[in-house]
């Protein structure tokens, strides 16, 4: 090789190299983008709500007084109507998932469900708070409570728990389920001893995914009719007089933390944009906690996986 | 996990029937619905009500705006209707075919405030035509310059902020200045949320807007009001006083909640109505609201112990009623 070929070889190279650091820096700005914009949105929530952030913010109902105020009754309540969530749209949306990928023949049917699901992913949120306003609200009788915000909430991330379910259950390699079939297991049994263990982690991943974006959302649940101010608690099974049922909490009047902080933004007093900011960083604490939680448990299954 | 799978069963399928099987129980709630600018003082007195009775009685207020409630009252769905404005005509209708009756009983003013930004030196006042010069559909994309309002003010750009189209506080407005209401120019800042408005007009020298008068309280350090010039010749500028006094107006209104009269037949919902109508005037001073004289609230308690059913209206809006006419007025359904 003479000297002259190797010269051009090294300009290609060089030229590809700068290339590469020049795409290198272009995806840290794009990734950038998001994440400053998250931080500086963040911290400046932090610095203006943290300072207000005590005890009796968490144990004091809302009130006309911005120092008095509090959102106990909106922390319980997003937390109840995402314990609805979860009960709904998980067990609905695997089991969904499940069926799709290792019972539904190949068929146009299997198909066109397909399309819709992928499809249901993407309505905005205002149109399933409408849907749950003539469903459960009325035509079932729900009224405006946990219960009704709980489904619609469920029908949003079913989707979400959909897709999630049917790619964790996909990356499981072909072979373990042949080798359950071999020793004559029903699809049934491979399901319920291979599948869902090994999927688990996947699944729960997009569980969260999906409770994240439902906790946070505000549309549906305005529509559905969740109330601004209510300086009570739903009623704890067993007390009070006469003694609440074990259900009675579910038909109970709500609201949620969202709700609550736009309540406090359009308010004239300035302190009441503190107290609006100081919940949301609550509310983002409770996301990211919810992440955490989920990080964790995948961790927890992913080590008991053996294959 | 199959083991675990197999328990869960029950529990999913046991929470399904406890659903289906579970009923409402009664209990002794007051539910109100409806403005955003009344709410306020609902939530004040909701929030008293609620100590006083020791958490016997539980108060549920919500934001669904004027038309809103009416919407839902009128379904039966609240006892108490939060308005901004009277009830309009195909709501009476609505609430009639529904058989539903109704005790319309003013609560408190609410001082309609034009403010400008602080650094503005040349407006002293604002006459009602000048308004209707600034707001009315025709001045659309032409009047675009102080100078065109009124000759004595200078060249400068005219930017113009309000409340959006489904506000009660635009209904009223435009019907007090530009004499119909919704009647308005599009091409001005509009926002539901009037912390946007505030940011506006103190950004901008050359802007004037209106809104809530709690929100000019809220904020003097950042806005000016602007005096406004009474159908007496005078200007005026919005405070306690002279909306109690009937010299703040056209811009001052009277706002109102709705009781159903079949609710009324409920121990809490009338005792939470007699507890607004005794402690509302002084909440609504707290939250920035304008009070009614006190002769009126006890005259609104006694129409409201006779069941007086129906609008003193009759089904449009008024500009500049005094409240005492008002309540006298036999009311119709």
């Amino acid at each position: 090789m003479n000297p002259q070929d190797l010269q051009v070889i090294r300009a290609l190279i060089a030229k590809a190299k700068r290339w590469d650091a020049f795409f290198g820096v272009l995806g840290i700005l794009a990734l950038m983008v998001g994440v400053l914009t998250f931080c500086a949105l963040f911290l400046d929530m932090a610095i203006q709500g943290v300072p207000r952030l005590d005890a009796d913010f968490f144990t004091n109902f809302p009130s006309r007084r911005a120092a008095g105020a509090g959102i106990l009754s909106a922390w319980v309540g997003t937390t109840l109507v995402m314990l609805v969530t979860a009960l709904a749209a998980v067990p609905l949306g695997i089991a969904a998932g499940v069926y799709l990928e290792e019972y539904a023949p190949k068929n146009w049917m299997t198909d066109i469900i397909e399309i819709n699901i992928t499809n249901l992913a993407g309505v905005p949120s205002i149109v399933y708070g409408l849907l749950a306003l003539g469903l459960f609200v009325y035509q079932f009788g729900f009224g405006q409570s946990i219960l009704s915000a709980g489904l619609t909430l469920a029908l949003l991330i079913l989707p979400v728990v959909i897709v999630a379910t049917r790619e964790a259950i996909r990356a499981i390699p072909q072979a373990i389920r042949e080798g359950a079939y071999a020793c004559g297991a029903t699809t049934w049994q491979m399901v319920a001893d291979h599948i869902l263990p090994y999927s688990s982690a996947g699944i729960l991943t997009g569980v969260i995914i999906g409770m994240a974006r439902a906790i946070g959302e505000t549309a549906p649940i305005i529509t559905i009719g969740a109330l601004t101010f209510i300086a009570f608690l739903p009623p704890v099974p067993f007390t009070g007089d006469p003694a609440a049922g074990l259900s009675d909490w579910l038909f109970a009047p709500f609201t949620v933390m969202p709700i609550q902080m736009f309540n406090w933004t359009s308010r004239p007093e300035a302190a009441f944009q503190v107290n609006a900011a100081a919940a949301g960083f609550v509310l983002v604490l409770m996301t990211l906690a919810m992440n955490g939680l989920a990080i964790w448990l995948r961790y927890r299954l992913r080590k008991n996986i053996k294959w | 996990m199959s083991k675990k799978l197999y328990r869960l069963l029950p529990v999913v399928l046991g929470t399904a029937g406890l659903l289906a099987a579970a009923g409402a129980r009664a209990d002794a709630l007051v539910k109100i619905d409806g403005s955003s600018t009344v709410f306020p003082i609902t939530e004040a007195v909701a929030e008293e009500f609620q100590k006083a009775k020791k958490g016997a009685v539980k108060v549920t207020v919500g934001i669904s705006g004027t038309g809103g409630g009416f919407k839902k009252f009128c379904r039966g769905e609240i006892d108490i209707s939060d308005a901004s404005r009277p009830i309009l005509k195909k709501e009476m209708d609505a609430c009639k075919e529904a058989g539903i009756k109704y005790i319309e009983l003013p609560v408190a003013f609410d001082a309609l405030t034009v403010v400008m930004n602080p650094k503005n030196t040349f407006l002293k006042e604002i006459t009602v035509p000048d308004l209707k010069k600034m707001w009315e559909p025709a001045a659309q994309g032409k009047v675009t310059k102080w100078a065109q309002v009124n000759p004595a003010w200078p060249d400068q750009p005219l930017k113009l902020f309000g409340p959006g189209a489904d506000s009660g506080t635009f209904d009223y407005f435009t019907e007090a200045t530009v004499g119909k209401a919704k009647s308005s120019r599009g091409d001005y800042t509009a926002s539901e949320d009037d912390n946007v408005l505030v940011q506006g007009v103190s950004r901008d020298v050359g802007a004037i807007g209106y809104f809530g008068f709690a929100y000019y309280v809220e904020n003097k350090d950042k806005l000016k009001a602007v005096p406004v010039v009474n159908s007496k010749g005078k200007a005026v500028l919005p405070s306690l006083e002279a909306v109690i006094d009937g010299s703040y107006e056209p811009l001052s209104r009277p706002i109102f909640i709705y009781v159903n009269a079949k609710a009324v037949e409920r121990p809490e919902v009338k005792e939470f109505v007699e507890y607004y109508l005794k402690h509302g005037g002084a909440l609504a001073k707290e939250v920035k609201y304008v009070p009614l004289a006190d002769s009126d609230y006890k005259h609104a308690l006694d129409n409201f112990g006779k069941k007086k059913t129906g609008t003193a209206f009759g089904g449009e809006a008024e500009i500049g009623v005094k409240i005492a006419d008002l309540l006298k007025r036999d009311p119709k359904e």
